[in-house]
């Protein structure tokens, strides 16, 4: 035999195929070494032009493989395309188009390809049957961190995943349209013409990167032309309906609620390299009336003994490469199939000039195709043959083929060309659950239910002829037009071929006595063969559901879109049922894989969610301020002044200054609501659990809000304006939820109150300036006529004012810092332009800005609560609030507050605490115990939720909560620092630590 | 999926937020504790059809109440939670 084990083989080129561009020739590298393709090619057919059948070894036994397939079912030609940081692992070789200098690596082989050391699996394959990692692994557990995984994750596995970030762009787009149509086969483009014709909105998905599906892998003609001919002229039609969009290299791999569906378009994979500014994948989410599945069908492979060689194919896959890609894999070829569709062939090979060895037909009469075919292509026909074994170390070199009599010969071959039938793709439909059904006379699963709006045409729906697949895409796309209002005849369909494929039945390996038993390959993939089947069905398997789990059939990259048939067919013999009863697994999105990187799309890094910046963020980071991040805002946290080499350096100065002179500080980001109507205050009352009917207008009052379930939910300040008028600012983190509560309130509690209240975050700017000498500084601000004194304008007070002669503005006399200072907001477009005011006009009085450190660290000495304390876990008893409830309303929370548990005494309760030793730092998070008792979670009696060093007081403070923590004024208690292992002794004592008269306030 | 405002119109479901059953109704104030429990606690998981409330946050801010089998994620109704809590309690089966 001269044909087998060389590379030198005749060129398998034809010189043809409908979808290759012969006159072209650009290069690719596969395993370092340097190939010619034509533009056109996937890298399965040019790896097949250029004689390479090995393109991988297998996951689990490491057996050498090669293309199975022609489509995006491919099980074992996955490889690493590309390198660097551009290194994409686990492609499909046949669905990979070739571009000059695209860079291909097979997988999951050491040292080489064509040497793999692990193919020693091979020899221990008697124990690597079902089940295997759960019987082997199981016991000792700490062997399986430690020994097991590691040696598992080194030997199996496929291909390495890029080392660096993904260094292209991702995008994400919505559609919308009328009829989705899914594939541009003769089903496809038939309803996308019939629907089209209507001036319905259709879109027109095909995963390839070129249309008309299986019209292209054929010979057959339709109205006297070949079918790739007429695919053509089809889009042609299709491109001059201006409502039409057709989207090529597209997989809808979802059906979801409402008609939606995911798509995939690979926008820039067939290119080296994306252009400035593409994206390499957009991620489609397309709203369709109606969906028209017609995306074809995926062939079966025949299950039999030595079945995975490379040089093995798919009788389809054989026909796709010779007609649409030019490209013949054998020179010498034996057919192996159970319907008349092998037989097609057979016809093609020996068209294009192969030898066509043998004919083997499962089926046991022999019908006048199959005798006409034989003699036409010169082959051995064995009716109710099979074939027993193959052999080739690296690719199929001979068939061992037993004919119906039971006598077995040996007939040389570098490819057999399998058929063991179709499925419909029917993945879609079934993305809803349902479940498709057994057809006993089409020997295949079909869609029987469909998700709303979703019909299927064509082979997806069991039309196994061009002719039917032509009427009923178009009987669909017209059917799914006037669904949505659009009428059209339908369009002339070409004459074609309308011969059923003359399958008869699915049949399981036979148990065959005559030959070694070896393997035979039923999930490729996964390395499941139909003994690990019957195995796993012996030890009680048989739900499908279950096979699949304790086998690894039909799971990874494909799906098993090749296998999950036959092992069914397998399991159904095995148990002793139907295939019908024996049933499938579920099929869920995505239909294809989908990378990570296009579900994230541009969300990745500073874009992962939006960031919001204060009006004076332009302004702070010219003073060099740091910003630190508080839910999507942006927001200055020190503005270090030269000399300060420590941020506690610019903190403490931050804090001396508000204390001493005067700062100020953009508290813009509070949450700001503007609430109205003759109920307001009505409202607020349930809002809030303290009272508000009385609040005169001109004045301001803390407010402390619920859940319903009595924790505390958010606390604030809101004023009153007018007499039907107020405005509440919320905290930063609940701004969002808190408008979101006060809307279900409004709409569904209470909607008699008649109130309306809108966010107005981003209209206002607003500053916090404090400090003894705040005044001094506004009366520079605010226009003369309105009296600042504090008689005129006491502590919470809130009045409209104007500043900078005659610009409206609010201003409110509010302290979170405990000195006395004003909240003063403008309009946000002259937010920027106050705090240059500020600081000219406050400079004479040593004004400067502080940032949220400084904040934090004086809203602790005065003992406010903030985000640490309102954790969602605190009630107002916590906080020390409890008072603040009022007796004689209905509010949010009271009932649920009112519970004993929530008002336990011994429940932990805010604590100011500090160090009895000045040196030792205490640290949020820190837990508090009893003195003397040992660190464990059976004394715990609180934790510290906030802690500063206090410049004013030269010491450590901290809040916390401790079991019966009022009464506890004057302890010692123990702060445990677990992250350190550092316990350290501190005082327990009220939560404020500086002027508790509130002296600075009042001035 | 989709939902289909009654201010909007159909949107997309990432424009909603979930908040859950809408049969529930807020006790009286001087309701017995049990109750208060029943309402902010308690939850039937029904695998059918179920009344739940969403909010339209990324549109026109609006509650709504929505019909829609957890099944399937069929969706028969959606109607304005304010319409219902104004005119409709009656009918919503608590």
């Amino acid at each position: 035999m001269t044909l087998f084990g060389r590379k030198t083989a005749a060129a398998p080129r034809t010189g043809g195929g409908n979808g290759v561009d012969p006159a072209r020739v650009i290069h690719f590298t596969f395993d370092g070494v340097r190939y010619p393709a034509h533009p056109g090619d996937t890298l399965a057919s040019a790896l097949l032009a250029n004689g390479q059948r090995l393109a991988g070894r297998s996951f689990k036994y490491h057996r050498p493989r090669g293309i199975l397939s022609a489509g995006p079912e491919e099980p074992n030609a996955l490889v690493e395309l590309r390198t660097g940081a551009r290194r994409e692992p686990n492609s499909r070789a046949t669905v990979t188009e070739v571009y000059d200098g695209l860079v291909a690596c097979s997988q999951n082989r050491w040292p080489s390809l064509r040497m793999d050391a692990l193919g020693v699996n091979g020899l221990f394959s008697p124990i690597f049957t079902a089940g295997f990692y759960y019987k082997t692994f199981m016991w000792p557990a700490p062997f399986w961190e430690k020994v097991y995984e590691p040696l598992i994750r080194r030997a199996a596995g496929l291909g390495r995943a890029a080392d660096e970030a993904d260094p292209d762009l991702y995008e994400k787009a919505t559609t919308f349209c009328d009829v989705l149509v899914v594939g541009s086969g003769p089903a496809g483009l038939a309803a996308a013409l019939a629907a089209g014709r209507s001036g319905a909105r259709v879109v027109l998905c095909e995963q390839d990167s070129v249309t008309g599906g299986r019209l292209r892998a054929e010979r057959g003609e339709l109205d006297g032309v070949p079918g790739w001919q007429w695919a053509r002229q089809a889009m042609d039609s299709l491109r001059q309906m201006p409502e039409v969009r057709i989207m090529t290299r597209t997989c809808v791999f979802g059906a979801y609620d409402g008609g939606t569906y995911g798509a995939l378009e690979r926008v820039a994979d067939h290119v080296a390299m994306p252009a400035a500014g593409q994206p390499r994948q957009r991620l489609w989410r397309i709203v369709a009336g109606r969906c028209i599945v017609a995306s074809g069908g995926i062939e079966r492979p025949m299950v039999f003994v030595g079945n995975d060689r490379p040089g093995i194919m798919l009788a389809g896959a054989v026909r796709t490469y010779i007609n649409r890609f030019g490209v013949v894999p054998g020179r010498r070829a034996v057919i192996y199939t159970n319907n008349d569709d092998g037989l097609r062939t057979a016809t093609d090979l020996a068209h294009a000039g192969a030898v066509v060895a043998a004919i083997v037909d499962t089926r046991a009469t022999q019908t006048a195709r199959a005798t006409q075919v034989a003699r036409e292509t010169g082959a051995k026909l064995f009716t109710g043959g099979a074939i027993a074994a193959t052999y080739g170390r690296l690719g199929v070199q001979a068939a061992a083929i037993r004919d119906r009599s039971g006598r077995v010969q040996h007939i040389a071959c570098d490819l057999i060309a399998m058929s063991g039938g179709w499925n419909p793709e029917l993945s879609l439909t079934t993305h809803h659950g349902a479940k498709p059904s057994y057809n006993a006379a089409l020997c295949a699963f079909v869609p029987t239910t469909f998700p709303p709006g979703m019909q299927a045409a064509g082979v997806a729906n069991g039309a196994f002829t061009t002719a039917a697949c032509l009427r009923e895409g178009a009987e669909q796309g017209q059917a799914a037009a006037a669904a949505c209002g659009f009428a059209a005849d339908l369009p002339a369909l070409p004459a074609a071929d309308a011969e059923s494929y003359g399958i008869e039945s699915l049949q399981p390996l036979p148990r065959d006595r005559s030959v070694k038993d070896g393997k035979a390959f039923i999930d490729f993939q996964n390395d499941v063969t139909a003994r690990d089947v019957r195995l796993a069905a012996q030890e009680g398997f048989r739900s499908v559901e279950h096979l699949k789990r304790y086998t690894t059939l039909g799971m990874a990259t494909d799906q098993g879109k090749t296998a999950n048939v036959n092992g069914i067919v397998q399991l159904a013999q095995q148990t002793g049922r139907d295939i019908a009863s024996t049933g499938t697994t579920m099929f869920r999105p995505p239909v294809q894989p989908v990378a990570i990187g296009a579900i994230a799309g541009a969300h990745t890094g500073t874009h992962f969610k939006p960031t919001r910046l204060t009006p004076t963020h332009e302004w702070a980071r010219q003073q060099g301020a740091a910003f630190t991040a508080n839910g999507l805002w942006q927001r200055a946290q020190w503005f270090a002044q030269p000399g300060e080499s420590h941020w506690r350096d610019t903190v403490n100065r931050e804090v001396r200054t508000v204390r001493t002179a005067v700062g100020f500080c953009d508290v813009t980001t509070l949450g700001k609501i503007d609430i109205q109507g003759p109920d307001a205050a009505t409202f607020l009352e349930r809002l809030y659990v303290n009272a508000w009917r009385k609040l005169p207008v001109g004045r301001a009052r803390y407010g402390l809000m619920l859940r319903e379930d009595g924790f505390v939910f958010d606390d604030g300040t809101t004023a009153r304006l007018g007499p039907q008028h107020y405005v509440m600012t919320t905290t930063t983190a609940h701004a969002g939820a808190v408008m979101q509560h006060m809307e279900l309130c409004h709409q569904w509690l209470w909607p008699e109150l008649d109130v309306h209240f809108i966010s107005v975050t981003d209209e206002w700017a607003q500053f916090a300036i404090a400090g003894p000498r705040a005044r001094d500084v506004l009366r520079h601000v605010v226009d003369p006529d309105f009296d600042l004194s504090h008689e005129a304008f006491g502590y919470m007070g809130a009045a409209e004012v104007t500043i900078c002669g005659g610009q409206a503005a609010r201003l409110f006399r509010l302290s979170f810092s405990g000195e006395l200072a004003f909240e003063l907001a403008v309009p946000a477009r002259y937010g920027d332009a106050l705090a240059r005011l500020l600081m000219k006009v406050g400079a004479p009085y040593g004004i400067a800005p502080y940032g949220t450190e400084a904040l934090g660290v004086m809203r602790i000495e005065k003992g406010h609560p903030a985000g640490p304390e309102l954790n969602g876990q605190t009630t107002a008893h916590d906080l020390g609030m409890g008072r603040m409830l009022s007796g004689k309303k209905d509010f949010i929370g009271r009932a649920m507050a009112a519970r004993p548990a929530l008002t336990d005494a011994s429940r932990p309760t805010l604590v100011g605490l500090r160090p009895v030793s000045p040196s030792d730092e205490l640290v949020a998070g820190s837990h508090l115990l009893p003195r003397g008792a040992e660190a464990t979670g059976a004394h715990d009696q609180g934790w510290i939720s906030s802690a500063a060093w206090s410049p004013t007081l030269d010491g450590w403070i901290a809040l916390g909560f401790l079991s019966d923590g009022p009464a506890r004024h004057g302890e010692t208690v123990m702060v445990h620092n677990p992250l350190a292992g550092s316990v350290v002794a501190a005082t327990v004592g009220p939560p404020v630590f500086l002027d508790p008269e509130g002296a600075r306030l009042h001035v | 999926m989709r939902l289909n405002c009654p201010c909007c119109g159909p949107r997309g479901v990432e424009e909603f937020t979930y908040r859950g059953d809408a049969t529930l109704r807020r006790p009286a104030p001087d309701a017995a504790a049990p109750d208060w429990v029943d309402y902010v606690y308690l939850r039937d998981n029904p695998a059918g059809w179920h009344r739940e409330l969403w909010y339209h946050g990324a549109g026109c801010h609006a509650w709504l109440v929505v019909t829609r089998d957890t099944r399937t994620h069929e969706i028969a109704d959606v109607a304005r939670a304010v319409d219902i809590a104004r005119h409709g309690r009656e009918n919503t089966g608590s």
